[in-house]
């Protein structure tokens, strides 16, 4: 049954992540990828870790409609009306993805795996948290640190209007001018 | 407490969860009309709907239009799979309270491929409301989620209804669960979150389905309201805790009032324009779900 399932998901994940390639429109691209990933989650879950395997269905939904937005907002041929192509550099692309491969799958094949000691934990949910805050604390404080950063910089660069377009030149306003009210009544 | 029940229960969940949609669209009728002769209203609907021809519009990419519809049922069936009855549950995940989110969060793929599918203008704009009004709902809704968990100090559902085994979580963490009910509105685009399937939109997300589409985007939008509903009970009105009545007919009675009082509120509030909501839900619901996160975190702790 496992078996059954790892395998229909495996080739599910690859064909979807194929498909990426093959349609014409950037919302079916989007959503083929989408398709991979809980694919992926679904293998995930098999290892029985069911908190991560979630986590990955949750985040790659919500990851990959914002994307849609962006993607649509950016790319060619959203609607699919004009023929489009996802293979750029095909060259390039194909030597670097043939090498992967080959480098992964030899890995597979010539390291000597170490044979299991001890059991799989109970609780592998409390475990990752107490992996991530205790001995990884500094190292997700810093990421989580270096994201925020970039979310504020990326938002600040995009704004059309700064802070003197809202309160003034001396900044004198007590209520923002803004061309969209907001629901605080401001 | 709470148990795993055999695996043809997740059957029944499905009808359990159908039966109490169908009950919240028959008392939705009967409120509209005025009077009783609206209870039928949904079924003439869900007849006329099965028997009515599916139009297309031109150039509409049915693979991903006609998906979306069918997910949000789909998540709506598969987040009830969670929520206990009484002392049994179909599924008694370790992770419920994460998967009943992830589930939630499906609506979001499914609305917009509602929307983006049919070629439409009035599909697409209505897309991207229920887009911006998931991001203004989601933080607030995953925060009250966390304060449930943190409570319990555990994901799985059946331990978070033991954890309120003296005190209900509504009681010690109101602010959690406004926010909560505010999202079961949000994710069900339901009263005054209806801004994605308005009229200034010609139906908005709703504007070109017809025949089984249709049925199944409407029928997709009382599921997820019941699921919401439902899961309210075991996350913070004590699940199926209460006096004489069996553990079982206590989850359904609490699951009816909420769902009840959504039901209820959808004519009672204007429609909420996204860009006032989403400033409130960031300024004022946001910062509120943290206090009341971080206030939950201070009792565990000092227990």
């Amino acid at each position: 049954m496992q078996l059954v399932v790892f395998v229909v998901c495996a080739v599910g994940a690859v064909a979807a992540g194929a498909a990426v390639f093959r349609v014409d429109s950037m919302a079916r691209a989007t959503f083929a990828l989408l398709a991979s990933f809980v694919f992926v989650a679904v293998d995930v879950l098999l290892l029985h870790l069911a908190y991560l395997g979630v986590l990955v269905i949750l985040m790659m939904i919500m990851e990959m409609v914002v994307m849609a937005v962006f993607m649509i907002m950016y790319m060619m041929n959203p609607a699919g009306l004009m023929p489009m192509s996802m293979m750029h550099n095909r060259r390039g692309a194909l030597a670097i993805s043939a090498g992967t491969f080959v480098l992964l799958a030899a890995g597979i094949l010539l390291v000597r795996w170490p044979a299991r000691r001890g059991a799989p934990p109970a609780e592998p949910t409390r475990q990752l948290g107490e992996a991530l805050m205790g001995s990884k604390m500094l190292v997700m404080m810093v990421l989580g640190l270096a994201l925020f950063a970039t979310m504020v910089a990326t938002v600040v660069l995009a704004q059309h209007r700064g802070r003197y377009d809202r309160y003034g030149d001396e900044l004198e306003r007590r209520v923002p001018d803004d061309p969209i009210r907001g629901g605080v009544g401001r | 407490m709470v148990r795993q029940a055999p695996l043809w229960t997740a059957l029944l969940a499905g009808a359990v969860l159908l039966a109490l949609a169908t009950i919240a669209a028959v008392g939705r009728g009967v409120a509209v009309a005025r009077r009783a002769a609206g209870a039928g209203t949904p079924v003439a609907e869900v007849a006329r709907l099965l028997a009515q021809q599916r139009r297309s519009t031109l150039a509409a990419d049915r693979l991903l239009w006609r998906s979306g519809p069918a997910a949000v049922c789909v998540a709506a069936a598969l987040a009830a799979l969670v929520v206990p009855l009484g002392r049994w549950t179909a599924w008694d995940s370790p992770v419920g309270v994460v998967w009943f989110n992830a589930m939630e969060v499906v609506v979001w793929a499914g609305l917009w491929l509602v929307g983006w599918g049919a070629n439409s203008v009035w599909g697409v704009v209505a897309g991207y409301r229920f887009l911006a009004q998931g991001l203004a709902y989601e933080l607030p809704h995953m925060f009250a989620l966390t304060t449930v968990a943190l409570g319990a100090g555990s994901l799985r559902v059946g331990d978070v209804v033991a954890a309120q085994s003296g005190l209900w979580f509504v009681v010690w963490m109101p602010v959690a669960f406004v926010a909560y009910l505010v999202a079961a509105l949000a994710m069900a685009f339901w009263g005054p979150f209806d801004a994605p399937a308005q009229a200034d939109l010609a139906g908005g997300l709703g504007a070109e389905l017809s025949g089984v589409d249709a049925l199944l985007l409407r029928a997709g939008r009382y599921l997820m309201l019941t699921a919401a509903a439902a899961f309210a009970v075991p996350a913070f009105l004590g699940g199926g805790a209460g006096p004489l009545l069996p553990a079982w007919l206590w989850s359904l009675l609490k699951t009816v009032a909420v769902l009840g009082f959504l039901v209820w509120l959808r004519d009672r509030l204007p429609t909420v324009r996204m860009e006032r909501y989403t400033e409130l839900s960031w300024l004022v619901l946001l910062p509120a779900t943290l206090v009341q996160a971080l206030l939950v975190a201070i009792v565990v702790l000092l227990r």
